[in-house]
């Protein structure tokens, strides 16, 4: 479904990704693990068209996504949950949900979704007119990702959903990934929190200083030794 | 369409029967009365227009530039081209809203905001100002110029009406209620929640498909036109035009300060600024040049009096009422509501749980 060959991409006078390449399947979860500062969150801005890359092809089902606006990009069919969930704190929840399906191809459908919506995340429902600020950072989370899903995407990238939560949220929060996994949407997670995201993934990448150092089925990654010591602490 | 409440409606009768009810009480300073007005009118559409960006944290203090050039060029048509200003003002319009899309293009692409949004559009003020000036041959530089009279005064064709001072009211009356139009056009549309979005958060407004650019440029370039248009109106009522009066910086900043002092966020706040500040600098000059006093204290710095008052208000004004006038009055009603509704749902819990029916 997405395709990344060669991508290079950085800030001024910076770069952070060396030929990153990788594949997502349709169906798939697969995950981008790392340190601080690996380049996830770029690799994510760089799918995402919010920073262009500076070399290199990407492909969402054969259509290239090399210099194009974000909100192109959203039409394709990503939905980007950006990291600390960046929702918009003084709108309501079914403000946020709105601005979700602000594309003109999922505006015709936003009652619709928004049915859907609140049919998989019940607690947004009674918190429609809240303001989103005021929300825990759980509820937060599954916000940012119900508005991701408001505009019908096919494939939808998280970059860190467990980060600022505590412990027993956090398991909330990759159970909501479960069951998007289940609804059908192809999965691309960023974390640091590496034990507890490849239970849940088909796949992951390693990612370190920009660069893809391994890659392979979760279960292995997870028995490696190398990754146990180096970012699990075991 | 837009459907109007039953208190709007009285407003708006009692707007519309306004000029006979001062008539009838003020029979002698009739042409005074219907003066303010008029001008509380004209600048409130300025200031509607201001607001639609400004709300979204577009702070331009370039509006004075856009006021100017609809103003000179509907003008300098007239005079210099014998252009009816039924075709000049559509011109001036359309040039205040190009140089709108000209600045905005490379601020909103560089995602220049805030502060230097700020000082950037204080720039094109300045250089507009200077082009009047500069240009003095045409303009009268910083005397400024009048459109020439054409016949009596009143003419559709030359769309003058000053000496008329009922109808210039309605003619005010009937730009301000399109003004209202606009504003509340713009509210209930989408681009509304997106550029409230993307002022909140300029990245994740984009990761949901939000074009900000494209946004911020229509918006600017509409709030643009609407000073433009106000601008070249006011022109036509003045019947004088001066780069102090229409054009440049004070012209920015008085904008800036009646919307913050109305209420940025609300329907009529910018028209309860423009009452504010003409009630406030009518008043201060009234007192000024009466008062033997203040002149004896300050001479012939009494007059400059109002501007550093001005001031001061605009301080008090962020610091406690940044919601101002109209926002504050709102939102309290609103929180009164609030608590005396919690307040009754408790008397009827607690009237329930004695076992007693409220």
């Amino acid at each position: 479904m997405l395709e990344l060959r060669d991508i290079d991409a950085g800030y001024d006078g910076f770069q952070a990704l060396f030929g990153v390449s990788m594949q997502v399947a349709a169906g798939e979860a697969v995950a981008v693990i790392g340190a601080n500062g690996a380049g996830k969150t770029t690799l994510l801005r760089v799918i995402s068209g919010l920073l262009p890359a500076s070399a290199g092809e990407m492909n969402m089902e054969s259509v290239s996504l090399r210099a194009i606006a974000p909100h192109r990009i959203v039409e394709a069919g990503i939905a980007h949950v950006p990291e600390g969930r960046r929702l918009f704190p003084r709108l309501s929840v079914e403000s946020n949900l709105k601005m979700g399906a602000f594309a003109p191809a999922a505006r015709a459908r936003f009652a619709e979704r928004l049915d859907y919506v609140y049919s998989l995340f019940p607690r947004l429902k009674e918190r429609r007119a809240q303001l989103a600020g005021t929300m825990s950072g759980g509820e937060q989370q599954m916000c940012a990702i119900a508005r991701a899903l408001m505009s019908g995407p096919k494939l939808v990238l998280l970059d860190e959903p467990s980060m600022g939560l505590a412990p027993v949220i956090v398991h909330q929060v990759f159970d909501l990934v479960r069951r998007m996994r289940a609804e059908g949407y192809t999965v691309l997670v960023v974390e640091q929190n590496v034990s507890q995201v490849l239970k849940i993934v088909d796949r992951a990448y390693l990612l370190e200083v920009g660069r893809i150092k391994t890659s392979g089925p979760a279960a292995e990654l997870l028995a490696s030794d190398e990754i146990r010591k180096a970012y699990m602490g075991l | 369409m837009i459907r109007i409440s039953r208190p709007a409606l009285v407003g708006l009768a009692l707007l519309g029967v306004l000029p006979f009810v001062i008539r009838l009480l003020f029979s002698g300073s009739e042409k005074y009365y219907l003066h303010l007005l008029i001008q509380i009118l004209l600048w409130s559409f300025i200031y509607t227009g201001w607001s639609l960006m400004g709300r979204f944290g577009l702070t331009s203090l370039g509006h004075g530039a856009f006021t100017g050039i609809g103003a000179y060029a509907t003008v300098l048509l007239w005079n210099f081209a014998g252009l009816t200003p039924w075709l000049g003002i559509p011109i001036g319009v359309a040039v205040a809203a190009i140089v709108a899309l000209l600045v905005g293009y490379p601020c909103f692409r560089l995602r220049i905001t805030g502060h230097y949004f700020a000082l950037l559009t204080l720039a094109l003020t300045e250089f507009v100002r200077l082009c009047i000036v500069g240009w003095r041959d045409y303009t009268g530089g910083s005397l400024g110029t009048q459109p020439k009279r054409y016949g009596d005064g009143i003419s559709l064709y030359a769309m003058q009406f000053e000496p008329d001072r009922v109808l210039s009211y309605y003619i005010a009356l009937a730009l301000w209620l399109f003004g209202l139009y606009v504003w509340v056009r713009v509210d209930r549309s989408m681009d509304r929640y997106a550029l409230d979005a993307a002022s909140q958060d300029e990245d994740a407004a984009a990761s949901v498909g939000i074009h900000v650019t494209r946004e911020r440029l229509k918006v600017t370039a509409l709030s643009a036109a609407m000073c433009a248009l106000g601008g070249a109106v006011f022109a036509q009522y003045q019947m004088y035009i001066g780069p102090d009066t229409i054009a440049g910086l004070g012209v920015s900043l008085n904008i800036v300060f009646a919307v913050i002092a109305g209420g940025m966020w609300v329907l009529l706040g910018p028209t309860v600024g423009a009452v504010f500040t003409q009630v406030l600098s009518e008043g201060l000059r009234v007192t000024i040049q009466g008062s033997a006093t203040l002149k004896a204290w300050f001479g012939s710095a009494a007059f400059a009096l109002d501007t550093a008052i001005y001031g001061l208000l605009l301080v008090l004004f962020i610091i406690y009422m940044p919601r101002g006038i109209l926002g504050t009055l709102i939102e309290r009603r609103r929180r009164s509501d609030a608590v005396a509704a919690r307040g009754s749902e408790r008397t009827n819990a607690s009237l329930a749980a004695n076992g007693k029916r409220p």
